[in-house]
């Protein structure tokens, strides 16, 4: 698994890159109750608000970690945007995301690095 | 965090419990503990959630010249009959400014030869001033700085309260007494911010640790933060003053008639007298432009604070004004002012969410049956 300094997981499954947040992130957001995912078949560049995420606190956006496309996203989330809390590193997935090259990967943090971020 | 900020005398049980302090009203103030918000919110609907209120303004008007002297000059402060409130108990009020717009919501009670009042912490410095300027003459404004407030709130408010002061249990919604507690006197009224029932409880600074620390050991009982609390009141339907409610909304619009008894209508006892009378006055006889409504979004996703609101065409027909989500309802809710033409419960809207135009229905309000023991 790889991590965004904004607190993203990536992790690679039959070639593809799937996109969660961590569960720092899920802790820090608090209650989520309304996940509003991108459409299939979206190109998305890095930096692309591709998510969004409301928690009984507050809106955030999940950002594209990588140039590619929307291959599949996680309906479940929709009707049970709750899962973002139980299980923000399994069940939880946003979106997968086609990539012409999975070595983008390498740029990112591995988990040691990542903990360190988040002390 | 920054320096100015004042600590609630709980700040160290609070960061004790998980508490995550944020700024709120000057003040470091649990928002949440480890539970969540989701968790506390509806803990405190189904037992009892324990809230310090400690940053509220307190304060005790003391006659110098008798309390109805003292009643009637409060009175002349705002559209409510204070007069008729009987000894120990409590009333609704709102400061109004002479454009008729709300200075400050308010709770006042009637302790048999003076008045005690609890004012929003934003706004006390203010309430003080105002009341320190309008009341000198017949009474002594002196706010309590010793003291503490804590809220318990929730249906097993009650029996968590009254296994440490068993007055508690005869005590109606809105009753107000002064009980012994371990040699301290707490100033109690059953009253709160939530929806449910449940008690306000003023105690000495010295005692107001022992005291949370006692209601927490009481197995119904949860800390609870400034999340939860605000969700919980959104749902019960009640205003966030300097949201809802501000010196630009007029209490006719916010739907706060209730609180302006017969007494000071036209054609009452005391009609008028109070500043912004005659605007208010003339909104109770021909209505007004724009009304407080409750707003049910068709779809999952919340309408925050300022999402704008339509009624077909480009320009807007409303604002809305608290927003978020409702555990208890198990959806988005919100608060807000729209032309009178569109405030029929029933009406459909649409708020504009991220550029996107998305379906709202004008609900009636409250959004969760209140609990209130009358």
């Amino acid at each position: 698994m790889k991590y965004t300094k904004d607190h993203e997981w990536l992790r690679v499954e039959r070639g593809l890159v799937v996109v969660g947040i961590t569960e720092h992130a899920a802790t820090q957001l608090g209650d989520v109750v309304f996940v509003e995912l991108p459409e299939i078949e979206t190109v998305i560049a890095t930096g692309d608000e591709v998510v969004v995420i409301e928690s009984v606190k507050a809106a955030s956006d999940i950002l594209a970690p990588v140039d590619g496309e929307i291959v599949a996203v996680n309906e479940a989330l929709v009707d049970n945007p709750g899962l973002v809390n139980e299980d923000p590193t399994g069940a939880a997935w946003f979106f997968k995301v086609k990539v012409d090259d999975l070595s983008v990967l390498e740029e990112f943090m591995d988990e040691d690095e990542y903990n360190e971020l988040v002390g | 965090m920054a320096e100015d900020l004042l600590r609630l005398g709980l700040h160290a049980l609070h960061v004790a419990r998980g508490g995550k302090m944020v700024p709120f009203a000057g003040y470091e103030m649990p928002v949440q503990y480890a539970a969540g918000v989701m968790k506390e919110h509806l803990h405190t609907r189904a037992a009892a959630g324990l809230f310090d209120v400690s940053h509220m303004g307190q304060v005790i008007l003391r006659p110098k010249t008798g309390y109805e002297a003292t009643a009637l000059a409060f009175e002349a402060m705002m559209p409510v009959d204070v007069l008729a409130v009987a000894p120990g108990r409590q009333r609704y009020g709102l400061f109004t400014n002479d454009t008729g717009g709300i200075l400050d919501d308010l709770m006042f009670a009637n302790r048999g030869d003076h008045l005690f009042v609890v004012v929003n912490a934003a706004c006390k410095s203010a309430d003080i001033a105002h009341m320190t300027e309008r009341l000198s003459d017949v009474c002594d404004v002196i706010p309590v700085t010793d003291r503490g407030l804590l809220a318990l709130q929730g249906p097993q408010a009650e029996a968590a309260l009254a296994r440490l002061v068993p007055g508690v249990a005869a005590m109606r919604f809105m009753d107000v007494a002064i009980l012994p507690w371990q040699g301290a006197e707490l100033w109690i009224s059953r009253s709160g911010y939530t929806g449910e029932d449940g008690f306000e409880i003023s105690v000495h600074n010295d005692q107001a640790e022992a005291l949370a620390l006692a209601l927490l050991d009481q197995p119904e009982v949860m800390p609870i933060g400034l999340g939860a609390r605000d969700s919980l009141r959104l749902e019960a339907g009640l205003c966030l003053y300097g949201h809802d409610i501000d010196t630009t909304t007029s209490p006719v619009e916010a739907g706060l008639t209730w609180a302006i008894q017969k007494a000071r209508r036209t054609g009452g006892a005391r009609a008028g007298g109070f500043p912004g009378a005659e605007r208010i006055l003339q909104e109770l006889a021909t209505g007004t432009e724009r009304l407080r409504v409750g707003l049910r979004p068709d779809g999952r996703a919340p309408m925050r604070e300022d999402t704008a609101l339509f009624a077909g065409d480009a320009t807007p027909i409303g604002r809305i004004t608290s927003g978020g989500f409702g555990p208890s309802v198990g959806a988005p809710i919100a608060m807000g002012y729209v032309a009178t033409a569109f405030a029929a419960a029933g009406t459909r809207l649409d708020g504009e969410v991220r550029g996107k135009r998305l379906p709202v229905t004008v609900s009636e309000i409250p959004f969760q049956t209140t609990t209130y023991k009358r």
